[in-house]
């Protein structure tokens, strides 16, 4: 807890950061099961943080909270200047988040425009479809397609590609690298990138902690239910022992 | 030769009624996760609708085409905001439950104010009459139920199939949840799917008013047929639901034909062969 109030600490040094996410002692409930016991962090305007943690530590579980659909969470969440830790998930969509889920939620009864067109246009300044179709040259050609007739990498594009159109500036990816080829993460990793440098701020949630590296600006650790430790991409070698204990790798 | 036709056109009638209603009980049970056994009472409801419309207030059929479906459609978001919804999540059953004491309260409510006899309704001047096409004689009044019963049967279709709303639908019957998180109020999407399909069987209910005459029993007649022909048909497909709709009641037409003892039987010999060779329906897909 302490180190993480230190990355926190650090982030708010580097820059006049403003925060646009804040969570603090957040607890979810999946049904009778407590997921999260006490979350605590934040992302700044512009920044890329990724919460790296096992299995089943609860990172997905922390996205979820954030964007409403877990049914049972106390604590505070902050999303600008406004408290969302009880507001219902197409409220928070509307104020400008969106959400990747790790399993992608391609639809199969839409095909690959009907998937890419179905999130609302929440605000104006989302990329445009022409700027989409020049970040994912492959969906262009499959538009007819049916959804879950894409290959994974495709699917995982039109998963992305799909919240950039809405006008959100606050983008949660779950797991965008899960079982895909090097050359597709490459790809994911670029675009990622751009959207950093175009103003985005990116929550992800990531095993792939080599792959993270390339384009997070800090960590923070979760392991059951709780962020235990956090800190700065610059400190990245120095933390990297520490960092083999908590995922086990 | 003649009374196949006359049985065939029947045939016909009969499919209308049963596609606009499996239609209903289609798009209801991918939104809502529902059977509706409410959906003969709606039925109803639309020809009563039509028939105080017409004899309270002067307003005839043409108007009552349009009044009757909406008005019933609003009492059935009525009940879904104020009973169906709390169900979401649970076990069929509930649902089935519920909505069959609600299709019993509102009989027993007609029922009690209007007994079991049928109330005329006539058919509107424009309709009356027939022509003669040379094989058969066509009343003008059926013929016109058919022709509309599929115009409104494929606009609902291409509303669900090729349209940017009906995209959302789609989505969100499968995975609400997903669809909430982008920012689409699934639960009012809910609440008009349902009052869609109610919709769609009062407007049944209107066309079948000059025909079958104003009963309060008229859909509880009907609807054990529906849920066959729904099965039959299987509930995950729009088109597959209007498809068997017709079908079936073309079917039977040519059974009062060739075989009139098994006309009241055939629907559900043909729901059993269904249910041992493609538990799923003809045209459905498995659900979990």
């Amino acid at each position: 807890m302490a180190d993480s109030k230190m990355a926190d600490a650090a982030a708010t040094k580097s820059g006049a950061a403003t925060p646009v996410l804040t969570v603090q002692n957040l607890e979810a409930w999946y049904g009778e099961s407590h997921i999260l016991h006490g979350i605590n962090f934040n992302v700044n305007a512009g920044e890329v943080v990724t919460l790296l943690g096992r299995n089943g530590a609860g990172k997905t579980t922390t996205l979820k909270s954030v964007m409403g659909i877990i049914g049972k969470r106390t604590g505070s969440i902050r999303f600008g200047d406004q408290d969302i830790t009880r507001t219902s998930s197409d409220k928070i969509a509307r104020m400008g988040v969106a959400f990747c889920p790790e399993e992608r939620g391609i639809f199969a009864s839409l095909d690959v425009r009907e998937n890419l067109l179905l999130p609302p246009v929440v605000r104006p300044g989302g990329l445009s479809l022409d700027q989409i179709f020049e970040l994912f040259p492959n969906l262009k050609e499959r538009l007819n397609s049916q959804g879950t007739k894409l290959s994974g990498g495709e699917q995982q594009m039109l998963a992305i590609a799909r919240i950039l159109r809405t006008g959100a500036r606050f983008l949660m990816l779950d797991e965008p690298t899960e079982g895909l080829a090097p050359v597709i993460i490459q790809q994911i990793g670029h675009t990622i990138a751009r959207l950093k440098k175009e103003g985005f701020t990116i929550l992800l949630v990531e095993q792939n902690f080599r792959f993270a590296a390339t384009v997070a600006d800090r960590y923070y650790i979760v392991e059951h239910g709780k962020v235990i430790d956090g800190f700065k991409n610059s400190d990245l070698q120095a933390n990297m022992d520490k960092l083999h204990t908590y995922l086990g790798v | 030769m003649q009374a196949l036709y006359a049985q065939l056109l029947v045939g016909l009638i009969n499919g209308s009624f049963y596609a606009l209603l499996s239609l209903g009980l289609a798009v209801i049970f991918g939104m809502l996760n529902i059977i509706n056994f409410a959906h003969g009472a709606v039925y109803m409801m639309g020809a009563f609708c039509a028939y105080f419309l017409l004899n309270l207030l002067g307003i005839g059929y043409w108007p009552a085409l349009i009044i009757a479906p909406i008005a019933v459609g609003i009492f059935g978001m009525i009940l879904e905001r104020t009973m169906l919804q709390w169900l979401a999540g649970l076990d069929h059953l509930y649902g089935l439950l519920l909505t069959f004491g609600m299709a019993l309260i509102i009989q027993g409510v007609f029922q009690n104010y209007f007994g079991s006899s049928g109330l005329p309704y006539a058919i509107p001047d424009e309709l009356k009459g027939g022509v003669n096409l040379g094989f058969m004689f066509l009343p003008i009044y059926r013929g016109w139920v058919v022709v509309f019963s599929l115009i409104v049967c494929l606009a609902t279709w291409y509303l669900i199939e090729k349209t940017r709303l009906g995209a959302n639908l789609r989505a969100a019957t499968e995975n609400p949840t997903l669809v909430r998180a982008f920012g689409i109020n699934v639960p009012r999407m809910i609440t008009l799917t349902y009052g869609l399909g109610v919709g769609l069987a009062a407007l049944a209910g209107v066309l079948s008013a000059p025909i079958n005459q104003v009963r309060p029993l008229m859909g509880a007649d009907l609807i054990i047929v529906v849920f066959a022909v729904v099965v039959i048909g299987g509930m995950g497909s729009i088109m597959g639901s209007i498809i068997t709709g017709f079908a079936l009641g073309v079917i039977e037409g040519l059974t009062k034909y060739f075989y009139p003892e098994a006309s009241n039987t055939v629907v559900f010999v043909l729901m059993v062969l269904v249910l041992l060779v493609k538990p799923t329906g003809l045209t459905g897909r498995a659900t979990t």
